[in-house]
């Protein structure tokens, strides 16, 4: 069962980690994610949770990771200069493993850049703005219907894997309002039970441990230094060191297959297009108007991890076409997969792909 | 049967909600498809506002308004800014109590500012009557969904003054 | 249950120095926790980095061991999920005044129900004798070689106008002061700050000349005043010396509170 609305993505974020059980929103003010922020203020005092607004986007991030620890669903919302101050806590939450949600309404960059404008340019950002090794997990909604249902899935994704896990949307897919099929239930997963108290951070075979949650005797101790299996730092042994940051990265990398998701038409074509968030829409308009062309299309929902599974979808490619709202993000971690050519088509300054545009670079190919 | 709208006009006019309320009708009431987007930023507010709707009985992958046929333009900076390079054949609503200049298209002049002042004292509801003149010129959305949107969209107690709004809207434009 | 039960023992010994006045602090802070009656499995110890927030790890409760400066906005995120925790950030001055300033004045405007405990050494000793906020005018470290020239920040001062409900100063040698100031700040509701004051042989004491740990112990007890005392030299028109430290509860109220347990 399901009933419908007209909703904004920011409005259909906040709802979709409502419904799955988010009672903690941490964050600072920034435009174009601040509606996330206000509907989380209206309505997270009535649904027995608490919305604080922060001093800075750094002690939301830090809220979040502590309320997570205090065993609660927790997401904070930004974008561009918010989402760059939250990034050494954003390494915080992988080295503890604590699950979290990130939501980045993407704005035109660097620095204060286009506040109220679409961008993509923070996508690699997301997967590469820690310092040290890491592997996080990003999805990429394209309409106000996965603006919930991502949200939704990204709370069961940081529970599963203990991973902060990011929203990477844009202005557009953020602040435009559409016809959304609102379920009346969602699927929730939850964190793993401790099984060895004396161990917390020991893993088994999926690399991830169980979540001693804070308040329930575990005694447990977090810390962002390198450490042991019980939680203790360990810092200046090199095996120690390894073996962790390993298993972190491996806890992800290892199921990329698995996490990623997307969606595929015309898989026998020779002209592909890839993309994910708004100019996934141009792509899909353009593939509606030139039926006839019957044009290939990989649209990614999870950006990372990258699972090249998606790619070998399309046996008969011969060109890859790649829109994006940055100078060429994405298509180069595309490059590292295939040896079939990737045309970036790249778009910064606040404007869509127009489909005619996308069209003209297509006839090139067919 | 898709229809791109676009509406502009000062800050302060309801440009925004009208969007939302046309999208709201044709979504949750006549239960078609229609996305709505906005200009957001500071010159969303002192100079010319803009908002539109695309309405179609399909899903609508395409979020922007690429070449629109139906305006609503309240301000003369607004028709200056979006309204001037209308389409042929395109349909244009002017709030003639306050946009001097007409477009070489099809249009209706509806003097929805002063209307609203005159009978209501209450130049608020302009926006309100422009979407019904919108409605019974172009049949965009049902009156009766645009009713139920208005109703959804407008602050408790003024319920009654926003219906004779749209009233009056449908009136103007010849109804 | 005593002080002692609250220490994870197999993670001592610790790192800190032989003289550090840390475990003094933290030796309190254990007796206080425990006189109060709270329990291990519902008290949670947060810290950032520095010499000063090690001491979570050494302490069988919950701990949460942050990122540098973050701790008690981190804090602020456990205590407001579940207010039912018993919630005590230990911190550093740098930690605190420098990289975590804002994060502190605005947890004392919230008056969030914390226990704030600041070891200030007035230098940044794990990284090796830095200068930091707290670091006195004219005072020698290796980024203030030739004598700091930067005015010390007045933590409590700064608590205070802030809006945190208690605050207090004491240094590592009044044990049983500061002891009870602990406990009277872990019976607040709302923002309880307590800095103390602690010696540094390795990186401050050192260098500015105090040739033992009992030099440095000594400087404080004869430049310290209590803070009636010193509030009643002032009224007699008294001028106090400016490397006067003011000792003992600066204040005392109950403004309205965030986070205090139902």
């Amino acid at each position: 069962m399901s009933r419908v609305e007209f909703w904004q993505g920011n409005t259909a974020c906040a709802e979709g980690a409502l419904a799955a059980g988010c009672r903690f929103f941490g964050g600072y003010p920034i435009t174009p994610s601040t509606e996330i922020a206000e509907h989380m203020a209206r309505s997270l005092p009535k649904a027995g949770g608490v919305f604080v607004q922060m001093e800075d986007e750094i002690g939301g991030i830090a809220s979040v990771i502590g309320a997570s620890w205090a065993g609660k669903r927790a997401m904070t919302a930004t974008s561009g200069p918010g989402f760059s101050l939250m990034m050494e806590n954003i390494g915080f939450a992988l080295m503890t493993e604590t699950p979290c949600v990130i939501v980045n309404i993407q704005r035109g960059g660097p620095s204060t850049g286009q506040p109220t404008m679409a961008g993509q340019g923070d996508m690699l950002q997301c997967r590469y703005g820690s310092h040290g090794d890491i592997s996080p997990i990003a999805l990429v909604p394209a309409s106000v219907e996965e603006m919930y249902s991502l949200t939704v899935h990204a709370f069961n994704l940081a529970d599963i894997y203990r991973v902060p896990v990011f929203i990477m949307a844009d202005e557009i897919i953020g602040h435009m309002r559409e016809r959304i099929e609102v379920p009346d239930k969602v699927q929730l997963s939850e964190r793993k039970p401790v099984i060895d108290p004396t161990h917390p951070f020991r893993a088994g075979c999926d690399l991830i441990p169980g979540f001693p949650t804070f308040g329930k005797g575990y005694a447990v101790h977090v810390t962002g230094l390198t450490h042991d299996d019980r939680g203790y730092p360990c810092t200046t042994n090199p095996e120690m060191h390894e073996k962790l940051v390993t298993r972190l990265f491996n806890k992800v990398e290892s199921v990329r297959d698995e996490i990623s998701l997307f969606e595929t038409i015309n898989t026998d074509s020779k002209v592909v297009f890839i993309s994910y968030g708004a100019p996934a829409r141009a792509v899909e308009q353009m593939l509606h108007d030139h039926p006839e062309a019957q044009i290939g299309h990989l649209r990614l929902k999870t950006v990372w991890p990258f699972g090249e599974r998606c790619l070998s979808q399309f046996p008969n490619a011969e060109v890859f076409l790649f829109p994006e709202l940055n100078l060429g993000q994405i298509s180069r971690e595309i490059e590292r997969h295939t040896r079939i050519p990737v045309i970036s088509i790249p778009k910064i300054g606040g404007n869509l792909h127009l489909p005619q545009e996308l069209w003209e670079i297509t006839e090139r190919y067919l | 049967m898709r229809h791109e709208l676009r509406l502009s006009g000062f800050g302060g006019q309801g440009i925004m909600l009208s969007a939302v309320i046309i999208g709201r009708a044709a979504v949750m009431y006549d239960k078609i498809f229609a996305v709505q987007t906005q200009v957001y930023g500071p010159e969303a507010r002192g100079g010319a506002s803009m908002s539109a709707v695309i309405i179609d009985s399909i899903p609508i992958l395409y979020p922007k308004v690429r070449e629109p046929d139906i305006f609503v333009i309240m301000s003369e900076e607004g028709f200056l800014k979006y309204g001037k390079g209308a389409k042929e054949n395109s349909m244009m609503l002017i709030d003639s109590s306050l946009v001097y200049s007409r477009p070489g298209t099809p249009h209706v002049l509806i003097p929805a500012t002063t209307e609203a002042r005159r009978v209501f004292k209450r130049d608020i509801v302009a926006n309100i009557v422009m979407l019904g003149a919108l409605v019974k010129v172009t049949k965009i959305v049902t009156p009766d969904a645009l009713e139920k949107a208005i109703l959804d969209s407008v602050p408790k107690g003024t319920e009654e003054l926003n219906l004779s709004a749209m009233k009056l809207g449908f009136t103007l434009a010849g109804g | 249950m005593s002080g002692d039960d609250w220490l994870r023992k197999d993670r001592l010994p610790h790192i800190w120095c032989a003289g550090c006045g840390n475990g003094t602090v933290v030796n309190c802070t254990l007796a206080a926790v425990d006189e109060i009656g709270w329990q291990r499995a519902n008290t949670v110890f947060v810290s950032g980095i520095g010499c000063s927030s090690r001491a979570p790890g050494y302490v069988l409760t919950d701990s949460l061991h942050t990122t540098h400066g973050r701790a008690i906005a981190f804090a602020t995120g456990v205590k407001l999920a579940d207010p039912s925790l018993n919630v005590v950030v230990i911190t550093g001055d740098g930690d605190l005044a420098a990289i975590g300033g804002n994060h502190f004045i605005h947890a004392c405007r919230r008056n969030i129900d914390l226990t704030v405990i600041c070891m200030n050494n007035q230098i940044y000793g794990m990284t090796g004798g830095q200068g930091s906020p707290t670091t006195p005018m004219g005072k020698l470290s290796t980024t203030t070689p030739f004598g700091s020239v930067e005015p010390a920040f007045d933590l409590t001062e700064l608590a205070k106008a802030a809006g945190a409900n208690y605050v207090a100063r004491w240094t590592g040698f009044h044990v049983k002061e500061l002891t009870k100031a602990i406990f009277s700040g872990l019976s607040t509701k709302g923002l309880a700050f307590i800095e103390v004051l602690v010696q540094c042989p390795t990186n401050y004491g050192r260098r500015n000349k105090y040739r033992s740990v009992t030099d440095q112990i000594d400087y404080m007890k004869t430049h310290s005043v209590l803070k009636q005392k010193a509030d009643r030299l002032r009224e007699e028109g008294n001028e106090l010396p400016e490397d006067t430290i003011i000792l003992g509860e600066i204040v005392k109220r109950s403004l309205p509170a965030m986070g205090v347990r139902k």
